[in-house]
């Protein structure tokens, strides 16, 4: 096991690398002058040629890419243009909140399409088994800064059962003292009951959001997969022996099931933390996405670049986890490596 | 893609518009049965009458594409026109989705905008059908150094969320209509690249590619003459299967500011207007523009399950 997780974290090297060059690519095709980009549109000549002195931009290429490799290994992002603040800094504190609605949202998705796909596979063609292909068929189609949209209209103003969808908590709050910086975790911690549900409120919606946008793919594979292992030959002696069916489709048929719906997971994460932007700009949810679209507002380019920088290291970080998960529920997968 | 596109004379029935997407579709089989087109015809009848679905799916695009090329000419008002004494007003007879915070007509955008969307998302899905679908099929059919670099490259975009990287692209390369395209594309490539290669490489060394070899053709002749032209119907397929996501991801970033600015009518766009004004109770701003990108995306994703099942009956589920 250790071996086939060394292995596959080589394996995750020339990714890293392929990352780093396209950011930094990214940068060079900025339009126009760097230099003249970053010195503001009032600098005057001087000053553009000092900061492309400053910036290194009159050396050759790949000592720049060096430069910028070497940065990165001391944790340096740059500069945000608009706050002087360091990227880095700023990323650092604004991810946890970017993480807890991804996650929660991942979790909320899997409570939902998980059980969907398998009653759907138990009992095909069944009513169930059509709701799961609308639905499956459905949840792509939905742009999801509209369903963010709709699911505010409804619970928001028509209902009111939904608090306004502005940021992580409301006014009348303030943040628990950080420890983990989720703050469903932090008001535990500190045992404050009222703000873990005045948190858990913010989220709600949000969540459910990025829930029913990564359903789709996960009901669908979860359901093609229990398919094809319900049909399999140890599936019919464990019912022949007198198995629970609950026992034989859960212990045993969805344990196998689940390799083609963790590989699924790593498309879903793509997904992920793409439309996590989007959400977060409907909520207005103070994560690394906002940070990203605020930027991209004010032309600022060093944060948009920290921010795919660093949402591609934790998507090839998230894709390794998926790897390792392989080996710990197929062991099939740790003898081959 | 034309060959959906043009409905031809009159308005055909969606059986009528499947059986042309069938026979544009139908020189490829690579198993050379005399039968190919008859059975091809036969196979869509049926998949028609087994799945109402892609029927109305058909009936839903040529709708859209109406939209698109006749959009502009039919509308009941100028979309860029604005006239407050009638702002925020919520659907009536005389606009029918209502009227937005410049009093502009929700309905009049709503189809406007099909024109620009669809453009975008056909535009971004020939180019990486270009880049992707002969980079692929090079890599599938020549092997060695050019399957390792078109697979690198497809490996480094693979490793970015792919929302994410477009973002990037968009904002490195200035924010314009034709880098939304193009980033689009950027993102798909690694998809039309593998399909295009897995197909390409099994038929490298198959009886027609030998054929022509004996017959003194080239490397890239074959390839642009005999195995390009055999995987068309599963990178066609693939088109109209991506298509949808082509449409998220503009909308997606316009959404957020990117590409199309203000005023020009634009679906994404015009859900972000009505974002602000969805939490005081005017739905009617975002909903329409949100809907209509919604019933497209639909479409297509109904439409490449359609043809899926008509090229490739295997690979339904």
């Amino acid at each position: 096991m250790p071996m086939m997780i060394l292995k596959r974290l080589m394996m995750a090297v020339p990714s890293l690398i392929g990352v780093v060059i396209v950011t930094f690519l990214l940068t060079r095709a900025l339009p126009g002058d760097p230099a003249a980009y970053f010195a503001g549109p009032a600098a005057t000549t001087e000053a553009i040629e000092e900061i492309r002195v400053k910036l290194g931009l009159d050396k050759p290429l790949y000592l720049q890419f060096g430069r910028y490799v070497a940065d990165l290994a001391h944790g340096d992002l740059g500069n945000s243009l608009t706050t002087g603040q360091p990227v880095a800094t700023e990323i650092r504190n604004r991810l946890p909140a970017s993480a807890e609605l991804t996650l929660l949202g991942l979790i909320v998705s899997l409570l939902i399409a998980v059980p969907l796909g398998i009653m759907a596979a138990t009992r095909p063609n069944s009513i169930v088994d059509h709701a799961c292909r609308v639905i499956s068929t459905a949840g792509v189609s939905l742009p999801v800064f509209f369903t963010g949209l709709i699911l505010v209209y409804v619970f928001y103003y028509l209902l009111g059962w939904a608090p306004a969808p502005l940021g992580r908590l409301d006014v009348f709050f303030s943040a628990p003292p950080s420890v983990t910086g989720f703050y469903l975790i932090d008001s535990l911690i500190a045992g404050n009951g009222e703000l873990f549900m005045a948190s858990l409120k913010q989220l709600i919606l949000p969540a459910l959001t990025l829930g029913i946008f990564s359903l789709a793919p996960i009901a669908r594979m979860t359901r093609a997969s229990m398919l094809a292992v319900l049909a399999a030959d140890f599936v019919r002696t464990a019912r022949a022996s007198g198995l629970k069916p609950f026992t034989v489709v859960v212990t045993y048929a969805f344990r196998n099931a689940m390799i083609p719906v963790i590989t699924t997971l790593g498309m879903v994460f793509s997904f992920l933390l793409g439309a996590n932007v989007l959400v977060e700009k409907v909520f207005a949810w103070p994560g690394i996405g906002s940070f990203a679209v605020e930027a991209l507002i004010a032309s600022d380019f060093a944060p948009l670049q920290g921010f795919v920088l660093t949402m591609a290291v934790m998507y090839v970080a998230l894709n390794l986890l998926i790897d390792v998960l392989y080996g710990v529920i197929d062991p099939r997968v740790r003898i081959e490596a | 893609m034309t060959n959906i596109a043009l409905p031809g004379e009159g308005a055909p029935t969606a059986g009528e518009a499947a059986l042309k997407v069938t026979a544009a579709l139908a020189p490829a089989p690579a198993t050379t049965h005399n039968t190919g087109l008859g059975a091809t015809l036969r196979h869509a009848r049926y998949i028609l009458r087994e799945n109402a679905v892609t029927g109305f799916a058909f009936a839903l695009f040529l709708l859209i594409v109406l939209a698109a090329v006749l959009g502009p000419y039919l509308v009941p008002y100028d979309p860029l026109a604005s006239d407050t004494a009638v702002a925020l007003r919520p659907p009536s007879l005389a606009h029918w989705f209502g009227t937005d915070q410049l009093g502009r007509d929700v309905f009049s955008r709503v189809i406007v905008a099909t024109r620009l969307d669809f453009f975008i998302a056909i535009a971004s899905v020939a180019l990486v059908f270009l880049m992707g679908g002969l980079a692929g099929v090079a890599a599938g059919f020549f092997g060695g150094w050019t399957d390792r670099i078109v697979g690198r490259i497809a490996d480094t975009i693979m490793a970015f969320p792919l929302f994410v990287l477009a973002m990037g692209i968009v904002a490195a390369l200035g924010n314009t209509v034709q880098n939304i395209v193009l980033a689009t594309a950027i993102v798909n490539f690694p998809l039309y690249a593998r399909i295009a290669r897995a197909e390409a490489n099994v038929r490298r060394e198959a009886g027609f590619v030998q054929a022509a070899r004996l017959c003194g053709n080239g490397d890239f002749r074959i390839v642009l003459g005999q195995v390009l032209p055999n995987i068309m119907p599963i990178m066609v397929v693939q088109m109209s299967l991506t298509m949808g996501y082509a449409i998220l991801n503009a909308a997606g970033l316009s959404f957020i500011g990117l590409g199309v600015r203000p005023p020009t009518a634009e679906w994404g766009i015009m859900v972000a207007d009505g974002a602000t004004f969805m939490v005081s109770g005017e739905w009617w701003i975002a909903f329409f523009p949100g809907a209509a990108l919604m019933v497209a995306v639909f479409c297509f994703n109904l439409l490449g399950d359609g043809l899926r099942d008509i090229v490739d009956p295997q690979r339904r589920t």
